[in-house]
């Protein structure tokens, strides 16, 4: 079980609003993401829920009981940290098996669920080092064998794939989703990373300045941005935006189109421009597009091989299916 | 500096260093030597370096003259006594100091440091008549406690400056781990920072070991440590300097040799933890 | 992390320390001004009543006084500089590279451990004493007369003992702070064309400067209270008599209990007025 809903939640540091008024509902089993910029309040929501800070005002209930007055330990949620929080002078099977230990669980017990973890988590051969002799990922696995032998009613983790470097962090990615599969257990998971929002959610919670800025599937938001902070913040790269006369063409004060939506032409299009910076990444190209009197860049995206040049002229032509409109508050229109 | 020198120069150092380390050391090396001369070589003139017949009749006659195991067991209760005291009381404050700071924190800190500033014979007095009062003159736990207490802003204070290099996200981990308070303190924070308390208690030790204000003062006959036991080879005794100097080498040498053997952790606790 | 639980923990674990240290304190500091409105002497009549301000000035005028804070002052300001200059000059020798270094730091760090009982009989018997002393001997090889130390030379026969317990001290705190400077700070002013002094000048000196303070500040508060070497040495005579020992002696010796209150006071406030000023720049330079 892992139903948690936040009611009317908020939190301040002082005279510092962090959160204002917040309702949040995170269904049984659910991998729910909480990603935005960093100062966004989603470690600090985060932490609210862990309890390992206070709610200023309102309500956490976990699994229908009210838990906003329950100490982290007693809460039953298993938390994994952006450091790992490894226990330095304990080897890994005494870091795996502490939670258990605090749960005054049997010696035999403790035993069967830890080599459960380990093989679970290929960390078999590693159980009787310290964390110091491991290595990023391997730390990062005892973090989560740590979480996952006592069985709790949801993960959090803590921006857990920011100190590995990029190669593990996809593989790390992987792993954790298949966890995922696998316990069907709920997950709250804070990132500042997109990509990672969207890969592995099942529901993204987009956050700026302690507001919810919206709530869904990653294709949701992929699709229909409540506003230019999600749009703009969900897909890579960015969407581009266009305002002035072009905009108001299609009714709107503001007019977005992601890089995939543009089809580039030698020959002829709706808009026009001068290829600056081009990228080319072998399965695709992005050009940076100047000149086209809409924008200072027009980013595109192009496929694999294409012929294009920096100083080429360069037609565009955007989908109109996809465009996105928001009018002068920034909000969708749909 | 991981810098190539010549060797030269690194003899130079050598023995310049040397030279300031041996001057430094001389004092105490004088005095263990005199301490196996006869009474009669220690004045000699000129000064016998080495040559001398060594001879252990002058630790023979101080240990007869004043039972220096006694004072030596007090000497060890009094400050290892203190010293654990003092442990058990700081180790929790220290830990709401470095985990839960607040605007107070810094001022209570310092306002603790500087109770140890406080004149000692300002207070002589009134503590020699609570101490009559209670019953406690004399006694090793009265000097214990006493100990304890003026030496409690250090303990304090040094391990303060040591938990504050522990990140708070370890003892969270052991919080979402289902831990209380207790066995946070027990089995996460205390083993991470045994090199820090281990420091603060030699240190502690040695303070409480040399202390020689309230041990001379709050003492007769039973609870006298060490301090008092050479107090008592002040003038004319100390004109027998072999003698003199046994009893100082049977008063120090614990506290040296547990200093050199701890060396490390040692010059650890020495800078307070305040410098790194 | 500060949930109302951890800070109502913390404020919890917190009073016994606060609690012991208040009263270690306040009970005794009350008393001391109890006894100084007082004409109490405890073997001659004990407790005869109140007299206002009698013994503050009395203890203000007496012709001990004054000499007294200007001697605590001279041997404070005395071992101060004395430690921290050769401190510092050790630190940068023993941080040179050089055979034995572990050795030699043992040798230098083993007179902290000394009880100043000790030393100061050590000092005072075996080098200082006119006839037997070392130094004697050394003045005798040199065909000069031998100093009567205590006496003749008493503060600074006092410095030398003081300093020599805290010059191992001053020297390990320095020589930490020294190596922890980075050799790259020190070796891009080499590549700048700073000669060595001026490395020392404008580089080490200015990295060391917490380091100081956490000796001043640390040395202030023991040396304040030095007693041991004192009593064991000159007894207080020939103007080694600190505020410390002057009240000592009111109390202890002469047993004017209400008299010795007074310049308990008169200490009290004098360390205070340190304390304050030093708490400043520890305030400042240790971010507590």
């Amino acid at each position: 079980m892992g139903h948690i809903v936040l009611n009317q939640i908020t939190k301040r540091f002082g005279d510092v609003e962090v959160i204002p008024p917040l309702d949040l509902t995170i269904e049984d089993g659910e991998f729910t993401v909480f990603v935005g910029p960093s100062g966004c309040g989603k470690s600090t929501l985060l932490r609210l829920i862990a309890g390992l800070e206070d709610v200023s005002s309102g309500q956490i209930q976990i699994d229908g009981q009210d838990a906003t007055e329950v100490p982290p330990a007693k809460r039953g949620l298993a938390m994994v940290f952006q450091s790992y929080a490894l226990y330095p002078h304990m080897s890994v099977r005494k870091n795996i098996a502490f939670p258990l230990r605090m749960a005054k669980l049997e010696k035999a017990e403790q035993d069967k669920r830890v080599e459960q973890a380990a093989a679970v988590l290929n960390l078999t051969d590693y159980l009787d080092r310290r964390p110091g002799q491991l290595s990023g990922g391997q730390r990062q696995r005892v973090a989560i064998g740590r979480a996952i032998v006592r069985e709790p009613a949801a993960f959090l983790f803590d921006e857990p794939l920011s100190n590995l470097d990029a190669a593990l962090r996809v593989g790390m990615r992987l792993e954790i989703s298949e966890l995922h599969e696998r316990l069907k257990t709920t997950m709250i998971y804070v990132t500042h990373d997109q990509v990672e929002a969207m890969t592995m959610a099942d529901k993204i919670v987009v956050l700026k300045a302690g507001n919810i800025e919206q709530v869904g599937s990653p294709l949701d938001l992929y699709k229909a941005p409540r506003n230019l902070f999600v749009a703009g913040f969900i897909g890579s790269p960015k969407m581009n935006f266009i305002t002035g006369a072009e905009a108001k063409k299609h009714d709107a004060q503001t007019i977005g189109i992601r890089p995939e939506h543009i089809a580039v032409s030698k020959e002829g299009g709706l808009w026009e421009g001068v290829i600056g910076v081009s990228e080319h990444l072998g399965s695709d190209t992005f050009f940076h597009v100047h000149q086209t009197g809409l924008a200072d860049t027009i980013t595109v995206r192009a496929g694999g091989e294409v012929n294009f040049h920096h100083g080429d002229r360069i037609f565009l032509t955007p989908r109109d299916d996809v465009l996105h409109r928001f009018d002068m508050q920034g909000l969708r229109i749909a | 500096m991981a810098r190539s020198i010549t060797p030269r120069r690194k003899t130079l150092n050598t023995s310049l260093a040397w030279a300031v380390g041996l001057l430094i050391f001389f004092p105490i090396l004088w005095t263990v030597l005199t301490s196996f001369k006869t009474e009669a070589q220690a004045i000699a003139s000129p000064p016998i370096f080495l040559n001398f017949d060594w001879t252990l009749e002058n630790y023979a006659i101080v240990q007869e003259r004043s039972d220096y195991m006694r004072f030596l067991w007090n000497s060890v209760i009094i400050a290892g006594g203190s010293t654990l005291l003092g442990i058990v009381i700081a180790v929790p404050a220290a830990w709401s100091m470095a985990f839960v700071p607040s605007k107070r924190t810094k001022d209570i800190l310092l306002w603790m440091l500087s109770t140890k500033m406080l004149p000692a014979v300002g207070v002589l007095y009134p503590i020699y008549l609570l101490f009559i009062q209670m019953g406690l003159l004399d006694t090793r736990i009265g000097l214990t406690i006493v100990l304890m207490l003026i030496n409690l802003p250090i303990i304090i204070w040094m391990l303060y400056t040591y938990f504050r290099e522990i990140p708070v996200e370890i003892l969270e981990a052991a919080r979402m781990d289902g831990a209380s308070l207790r066995e946070e303190i027990l089995f996460v924070l205390t083993p991470m920072a045994i090199p820090g308390i281990a420091s603060t208690v030699l240190l502690n030790i040695i303070l409480a070991w040399n202390e020689a204000f309230w041990t001379l003062n709050l003492t007769a006959a039973k609870a006298a440590p060490l301090t008092a036991f050479i107090a008592s080879y002040s003038s004319p005794e100390g004109l027998f300097y072999a003698k003199l100097s046994a009893a100082s080498t049977m008063a120090i040498a614990p506290i040296l040799i547990l200093g050199w053997f701890s060396q490390k952790q040692l010059v650890r606790g020495l800078t307070f933890g305040a410098v790194k | 992390m500060a949930t109302h639980h951890s800070r109502s923990a913390a404020r919890l674990m917190m009073t016994p320390a606060v609690v012991l240290l208040l009263g270690w304190m306040l009970v005794p500091l009350t008393m001391t001004l109890y006894f100084s409105f007082k004409r109490y002497l405890p073997l001659r009549g004990g407790d005869l009543g109140w007299v206002g301000f009698e013994n503050y000035t009395r203890f203000l005028t007496s012709s001990a006084f004054w000499p007294s804070v200007q001697s605590t002052l001279i041997i404070v300001g005395g071992v101060l500089i004395i430690t921290v200059v050769l401190g510092v000059l050790l630190a940068l020798l023993l941080d040179q590279p050089m055979w034995g270094q572990g050795i030699v730091r043992i040798l230098v760090i083993a007179p902290f451990f000394i009880m100043p009982t000790v030393s100061a009989l050590v000092w005072k018997n075996m080098f200082m004493d006119p006839v037997n002393g070392l130094f004697a001997h050394l003045w005798k090889a040199f065909g000069a007369e031998p100093v009567v130390w205590l006496s003749e030379a008493s503060m600074p026969s006092i410095i030398l003992i003081v300093s020599w317990q805290w010059l191992p001290f001053a020297t390990l705190i320095l020589l930490t702070a020294i190596q922890s400077l980075d050799s790259e700070q020190l070796e891009a002013a080499e590549m700048d064309g700073a000669p060595a002094l001026k490395r020392f000048w404008f580089i080490i000196l200015p990295h060391l400067s917490r380091a100081i303070t956490v000796v001043i500040l640390i040395q202030t508060i023991f040396l304040l209270s030095i007693f041991a070497e004192i009593f064991v040495t000159t007894g207080g005579a020939f103007g080694t008599r600190t505020l410390s020992y002057l009240i000592f002696q009111r109390v202890l010796e002469s047993q004017n209990v209400g008299l010795g209150s007074a310049g308990g006071v008169y200490a009290i406030i004098l360390a205070n007025i340190v304390a304050l000023f030093l708490m400043r720049i520890v305030g400042k330079n240790l971010d507590a």
